[in-house]
């Protein structure tokens, strides 16, 4: 009688063990992926904690599944390395990373979302502390496992890359559309086709902020990017490459700037 | 999928009933109270509540409407359930003892025809792009009714349109119809126009202080169709959402909405706006008093914002 139940104790502590953590957190959101995800997505780190300070905004509910709307703002936690935003429940949970560089740490986004989730943006200040924020948004599903709407018109390949966007100076801002199909690979015979890295560099090339971009950043992925007003670049160049090799390369500039 | 989450919400049922007969919430059966309410003579709407489909509400969001025919009544549109068509299919027999003769669908959108089913034997009408919308995207509508609604929708299967009708003056069941073949709320929007009365059966291309839906909006035919409805010049507008019009105010209402969400959202993406800070943009206070608001204004931003934004930023490279 006692023999099965100390099994089945000894079991259920092997299960535990396996989402142990060095620094145990409470999870605001009390989603059941938190710790798996302190684990393997930010390698278990001694010094982490929730910070109401990161302020991640999207919509209650996901209206349209394959364009959810995210807005991360880490300006109150000062000094910031990177932004690691993901989904606690999702195929592939990593949706981006951001490296703010010379921009500010803060950034607008659209995600696929494939069931309701808690959303998560880990933010590492230089001195190495983790500081996450979070959101929870409700979701129809199916956000990820859908096929691109990219192959609908016949001429996606002329649009490959296609950047639309513009800079504006006086709120510190730049917009960037990137034409690209996004395929996640969880669509039946449609293999993963992501882009992969977004580099943002000032006229000279010298680097200003990068984008590593995971398979549930949105088709044509958009981004805003944000800066002090007076510390605003006239035009920044946008680069990149997806996963088959193609490369990506604009100017977005303020209107009129004939730089 | 669907059928499975079907299945698992009979099953649900069933034990409720069945193992726990006592419980409040088994004998709490939930059940619509539909009103026939006079909208002229020989006619009737059932007048939905300006909110979004809730566990509350049932989906009971829109109006419906009966019209006196020859062998018994006209329905326009069926409501969001089968629950929704029994309960309607029983005012009519209170109003016309022959019941229901024949069924019209405005549009594709599921509160408008989920209700057919109870129908199934009359025939049910629509414009041919409508039947072939329900017919695509009627099951992705119930997937999303089923987690919205819950109980609400059980046993609701989808029955779309059968019957084509074409534009121009057409009699249903001894009645006299215009019947004007429209499109903006959804690629295929039915008006219909009450030889009788004069009274203008808008569908969901008018709505009255109630925040019109965009989900398959095109707002520039939109804004077409309801110059269009203007010139019917009709006596009274019944709307797809919201109280009757006897005024004739709802039409510039819904245009003026329309409207100012084209140019707000344009103007948003011209001055570099994120969606969710274009979503936390203070609304006028003549549309914040509308139904469903700012819940509606949001829902559109996330359908007509990316389009927009694409049309309105140069091009890069």
């Amino acid at each position: 009688m006692l023999r099965p139940l100390l099994a089945a104790l000894s079991l259920a502590t092997a299960a535990a063990a396996a989402d142990d953590v060095r620094t145990p957190l409470t999870d605001p959101l009390g989603s059941g992926m938190w710790s798996y995800h302190q684990k393997e997505l930010l390698g278990d780190p001694l010094d982490i904690r929730f910070d109401d300070r990161v302020i991640v905004q999207g919509p209650a509910n996901a209206e349209d599944t394959v364009n959810v709307p995210l807005l991360v703002d880490a300006t109150a936690i000062g000094d910031v390395e990177e932004i690691r935003i993901f989904a606690d429940y999702g195929p592939i949970p990593h949706i981006l990373t951001y490296h703010p560089g010379q921009a500010a740490p803060k950034i607008a986004l659209r995600f696929k979302i494939d069931q309701a989730t808690a959303i998560r943006a880990a933010v590492r200040s230089a001195d190495g502390a983790w500081h996450v924020g979070s959101t929870y948004i409700d979701a129809a599903g199916g956000g990820c496992t859908a096929a691109s709407h990219a192959y609908a018109s016949d001429d996606w390949e002329e649009r490959l890359g296609m950047i639309h966007g513009q800079v504006w100076a006086d709120t510190g801002r730049a917009r960037m559309i990137v034409d690209h199909p996004m395929d996640t690979g969880l669509a039946d015979g449609i293999p993963v086709f992501i882009i992969e890295t977004l580099d943002i560099s000032d006229t000279q090339g010298q680097p200003i902020a990068r984008l590593d971009l995971h398979e549930p950043v949105n088709e044509d992925p958009a981004f805003t990017l944000y800066f002090e007003p007076d510390a605003t670049p006239e035009a920044l160049r946008i680069t990149g490459r997806d996963n088959n090799g193609n490369d990506i390369d604009g100017l977005i500039t303020v209107a009129g700037y004939n730089g | 999928m669907i059928t499975t989450r079907r299945r698992a919400c009979a099953l649900i049922g069933a034990t409720a009933t069945i193992g726990l007969p006592n419980l409040p919430f088994a004998q709490a059966r939930l059940s619509y109270d539909l009103q026939p309410k006079p909208a002229g003579p020989g006619i009737w709407m059932i007048e939905g509540s300006t909110d979004y489909f809730s566990m509350d509400n049932g989906g009971a969001i829109v109006n419906c409407v009966l019209l006196q025919g020859d062998s018994g009544l006209i329905v326009i549109d069926t409501g969001p359930s089968r629950r929704f068509g029994e309960a309607l299919a029983g005012v009519a027999r209170t109003l016309d003892l022959r019941g229901v003769s024949a069924v019209v669908n405005t549009h594709h959108h599921p509160d408008h025809f989920f209700g057919n089913q109870v129908f199934a034997t009359q025939p049910i009408h629509a414009l041919g792009d409508t039947i072939r919308l329900a017919q695509d995207e009627g099951d992705g509508f119930a997937d999303n009714m089923y987690r919205l609604l819950g109980d609400w929708m059980r046993g609701t299967e989808v029955v779309p349109p059968r019957n084509v009708l074409d534009g121009g003056e057409v009699t249903i069941d001894g009645r006299a119809f215009t019947v004007l073949p429209l499109s903006g709320h959804t690629a295929a929007d039915m008006a219909l126009l009450d030889q009788r009365s004069g009274l203008l059966i808008a569908g969901d291309l008018v709505f009255h202080d109630r925040a019109p839906t965009t989900p398959s909006a095109d707002l520039a035919q939109w804004s077409a169709a309801l110059d269009t409805l203007e010139a019917t010049n009709a006596a009274a507008i019944l709307p797809g959402h919201g109280p009757l019009d006897q005024a004739g105010a709802s039409i510039a209402q819904t245009r003026a909405y329309l409207d100012w969400l084209n140019t707000t959202l344009r103007q948003s993406a011209r001055d570099g706006l994120d969606m969710i800070e274009v979503m936390q943009l203070p609304l006028p206070e003549r549309f914040a008093a509308m139904g469903a608001q700012p819940d509606e204004y949001q829902r559109s931003v996330s359908h007509l914002f990316p389009d927009i934004e694409l049309a309105v930023l140069p091009r890069a490279n």
